[in-house]
């Protein structure tokens, strides 16, 4: 295979994608451009550890929330859903001295309630989701202030601030590096790469066109480089903060649902072209009713993780944090009409507003100005996107 | 009054990897209608869009001449400034306006940018009376049917002054009623001086408004013939269209074998009535009565309106109106089928007439739209297995000859026709033992039907009970076993294949109209509900 012919294919698969390769090309620029103005701050290693621990709640949001999205709903209640579970939170472990775990357990199941409350009024009685979460909305925040009687609640017991704030433990021997997160990316990697070893090999057994073999060796040591890098700026500091292990079971896990499972196949379904999908046998009230369901509980887990990082619960948490989650989908990829996106899109456009948020109070520009850029790349992002669209489909 | 009014000389227009005009000509006189036809994807829409500026002045090669004077147009509304109007197959009214504000919407009577009512009022009541509509120019364009509708659109283009009015296929969604009066008026505009060009896949209607077909074929012209010319009939214009004489136009039927002894039909529907889904009053399926054996194909025959499409989206899974009474049996027992699901596990496929909004996901890959129905079959756990559902999409591409460059397509690319084979394979690859098939080939060109209808013979030569409706008579009489007619929501006659003709099958379908009596307005009911 000549040069030539690799870039060009190479060119070909990022144009299938442009969407996702786009947002993660605008993502290494942000991230370039910042780590020069900040003269390499960005990237020192504590302040990597700190990006991901500022973001995590926005980004477990994202993932709901770009399931919502590409359903063909949206969700305006799951800020003050976060804020409303970490009351309850409050009010069960500081006030009733509930043992941790079973108040985390609890709490998630109220957020599943609550998303479940929402979706039966959107999936079964026919309420747009625009209201119906509209009123959740308010009536969250509502019921957040009732409970803190306008307080603010706190501390909490330290295994669940550990979940916020804290790292994976210590092991092994001392080599100036985090062992176990030495480790997991390590493994990480490893399964990254056997699973595209394994995939390419059933795409050979059905005599399907493979990426020629340059090609998909520079795409796995890209891969692995990435990984390892991270893993190194995490490593050399605390390691990875646990968050990060839960964000990383929920991309995968969703990411797997999305792309494989049937459930995941259905809410394409559904948010791509609803009337066809219910005529072919797509049970699509379930399917709505689940994604919202899903969605209470993710923003339950946002709201504990919230809650613990900042040790309290207060009535004005989680103000603007659905317009976040939205803002992080729609720049990851997810379209106004549904049907589109993916959950690794989600955290990618969730990051580059988390990014942009860090280097700009890193750099010391004000909130004001903050508000501004993260409106324009908004508008920027999308733009481009139908842009390319329609520039691609005359 | 000699000369051409339009003029277009050799066009060419290419879309990224696609030529969809090569050196196009087309002459149209003053005065006369102009009947343009070809298969499906033969350029006939995009040389319209060349023409009205759509694709503007520059994207494409060769030059337009309106009147002797060179065109160049930038948008629709500098073809328009001109007297150039392009009513669309689509219509682009807006429902929940007045027929007055429709009139002239982007064109409306003001000053200083407050409408004048009464003029507006005043234009659009003349107007209409010249379209031959006679609705108060209040009304809502939503409360009046698709055959008005499309009257109010030619009012429209007479509000802009037409001079040449391009109607793209104006009679697709209207029945034969409607589709009189249209062409009647077409007629009547003509001898008030409008020239007309015309688009339509319905050679009789070509043959009794134009004066002069031009045919196109694969982006070239074919041939102009002369409408006036006895040697011009449907016949001949078909072997333009298609290049090659057609006296095959449907596959040699595998002969059904009655069964030997009376077994139980695959599918029974007895006695199914169903009411509006709003005014329940109505019933547009009344006391429907219908079998079908394994090997069978049954068509329905009906015009728009008849209930054909309720009927069956009715019983594929209560998915039109209110269920008033009825059963289905499968195999002789009865089942349930009020639910979609129910029906896809009892065996029943339904193949919809409108595979844009009720057929396909237009967004996704071809493969994955034909394992939405049946992913169970390509998952394990509730996990699909992307290489096998790739692998039975690559089957289908093949058997079902799709033409896609990959299975990862996006459907909304393809042709109307190759996005027909998709919702078949669609159907095929769960599995059913009936299949119910709705106007399966609408809308797609010659070739691509004789495919489809391919597909449907072997179907029932597996075994499988076919419903097969359709307003296009030759279609039906070429592929079903057995013909039911419908009108105003009942069967009004059975003709085994043999006893069917074209003449008695249009009888029955007509029949029943005026015959019935206190529910009289049940025709506009199911009207309406076509158009959903």
């Amino acid at each position: 295979m000549s040069t030539v012919g690799l870039v060009r294919l190479v060119l070909d698969g990022m144009r299938r994608n442009m969407r996702q390769y786009g947002m993660l090309f605008a993502l290494g620029l942000i991230v370039a451009l910042f780590a020069v103005w900040t003269e390499g701050d960005l990237l020192l290693p504590r302040n990597v550890s700190n990006l991901v621990l500022q973001n995590s709640y926005i980004l477990v949001l994202a993932v709901g929330m770009m399931l919502v999205i590409i359903s063909g709903h949206i969700d305006l209640s799951v800020g003050s859903l976060t804020a409303f579970v970490g009351a309850v939170a409050a009010v069960l472990m500081v006030e009733n001295s509930l043992p941790w775990p079973l108040a985390v357990l609890l709490c998630l199941l109220l957020g599943a309630a609550a998303g479940a409350l929402q979706g039966f009024f959107i999936a079964y009685v026919g309420i747009p989701s625009f209201i119906v979460t509209l009123a959740g909305m308010l009536l969250f925040r509502g019921l957040t202030e009732i409970f803190l009687k306008g307080q603010t609640l706190g501390p909490f017991p330290r295994g669940l601030q550990n979940i916020a704030n804290g790292f994976l433990p210590e092991v092994g021997p001392e080599t100036n590096y985090h062992n176990l997160t030495l480790l997991l990316g390590l493994g990480f990697i490893a399964v990254v790469v056997l699973q595209e070893i394994r995939d390419r090999r059933r795409q050979r057994e059905f005599a399907l066109e493979v990426l020629p073999t340059p090609a998909f060796v520079l795409k796995l040591v890209a891969l692995a480089a990435a990984v390892l890098v991270a893993t190194l700026l995490l490593a050399s500091y605390k390691g990875a903060p646990v968050v990060l292990l839960i964000l990383g079971v929920l991309v995968a896990g969703f990411g797997y649902v999305m792309r494989n499972a049937i459930i995941g196949r259905h809410i394409y379904a559904i948010g791509g072209n609803l009337p066809a999908a219910k005529l072919s046998g797509v049970k699509d009230r379930k399917v709505t009713f689940l994604v919202f369901l899903n969605m209470g509980m993710l923003a339950a887990l946002a709201g504990l993780v919230f809650a613990a990082r900042f040790n309290a619960a207060s009535p004005k948490a989680g103000v603007n944090f659905e317009l976040e989650a939205i803002a992080a989908s729609f720049i990851g990829g997810a379209s106004m009409s549904g049907g589109v996106g993916t959950v690794l899109g989600a955290i990618i456009g969730g990051l580059v507003l988390g990014v942009l948020n860090n280097g700009m109070n890193l750099v010391g520009i004000g909130t004001d100005w903050q508000q501004v850029i993260k409106g324009a790349v908004l508008l920027a992002a999308v733009g481009f996107d139908v842009w390319n669209k329609r520039r691609v489909g005359s | 009054m000699a000369g051409p009014v339009l003029e277009m000389r050799s066009i060419g227009k290419t879309f990224p990897g696609v030529t969809a005009l090569s050196d196009v000509n087309l002459t149209v006189r003053r005065g006369e209608v102009h009947a343009i036809c070809g298969e499906n994807g033969a350029g006939k829409s995009t040389l319209m869009k060349v023409l009205s500026g759509v694709h503007p002045h520059g994207s494409y090669e060769g030059e337009v001449l309106f009147e002797g004077e060179a065109c160049r147009f930038r948008d629709i509304r500098a073809s328009e400034r001109r007297g150039v109007v392009i009513i669309h197959q689509e219509l682009a009214l807006v429902p929940y306006l007045s027929i007055a504000e429709n009139i002239f919407l982007g064109n409306e009577h003001a000053r200083r940018g407050f409408v004048d009512w009464t003029a507006t009022l005043r234009h659009a009541a003349d107007l209409l009376r010249r379209v031959g509509l006679r609705d108060r120019p209040q009304t809502r364009v939503a409360d009046i049917g698709v055959g008005k509708q499309q009257l109010v659109e030619i009012a429209k283009a007479l509000a802009k002054e037409v001079r040449l009015l391009i109607l793209d296929e104006p009679t697709a969604a209207l029945n034969d009623e409607d589709s009189g009066k249209l062409l009647d008026l077409v007629l009547e505009l003509k001898n008030q001086g409008i020239t007309s060009v015309i688009i339509s896949h319905k050679l009789n209607e070509i043959l009794r408004v134009a004066d002069s077909v031009t045919v196109l074929r694969d982006g070239r012209t074919v041939e102009t013939l002369d409408v006036r010319d006895p040697a011009t009939t449907e016949e001949r214009i078909i072997a333009g269209m298609v290049g090659r004489d057609l006296d095959h136009r449907f596959p040699e039927r595998t002969r059904y074998a009655a069964p030997a002894e009376e077994e139980e039909p695959a599918l029974e529907i007895r006695d199914w009535t169903v009411h509006h889904p709003i005014d329940q009053h109505r019933k547009v399926v009344d006391g429907v009565s219908l079998r079908v054996r394994r090997g069978e194909i049954v068509g329905i025959a009906g015009l728009m309106g008849a209930g054909r499409t309720e009927l069956a989206m009715s019983v594929f899974g209560r998915s039109y109106g209110r269920h008033a009474g009825g059963t289905v049996l499968k195999d002789g027992r009865e089942i349930s089928t009020r639910t979609v699901p129910e029906c896809v596990e009892h065996g029943i496929a339904y193949v919809t007439e409108d595979r844009k909004h009720y057929g396909l996901n237009l967004i996704d890959t071809v493969g994955r739209n034909v394992s939405l129905t049946a992913l169970g079959k390509v998952a394990r756990h509730g996990v699909v297995d992307e290489h096998e559902e790739r692998r039975v999409a690559e089957g289908f591409r093949t058997s079902m000859n799709i033409r896609t460059p990959t299975v990862f397509e996006t459907v909304g690319r393809l042709s109307g026709g190759n996005q027909q084979k998709v919702v078949l394979s669609k159907w095929i690859f769960a599995g059913p033992d009936v299949l119910i098939l709705d106007e399966p080939t609408r809308g797609i060109d010659v070739g691509a039907k004789y495919e489809i209808y391919t597909v449907i013979d072997r179907l029932a030569a597996e075994g499988k009970a076919v419903v097969f409706i359709s307003s296009e008579l030759p279609e039906l009489l070429g592929m079903c076993d057995r013909i039911h007619t419908m009108a105003a929501g009942r069967l009004t006659g059975e003709f085994l294949r043999a006893e069917a003709t074209q003449e008695a099958l249009m009888r029955c379908m007509t029949a029943d109209r005026s015959g019935t009596g206190g529910k009289g307005n049940g025709r506009t009911g199911a009207g309406e509900a076509d158009e959903r």
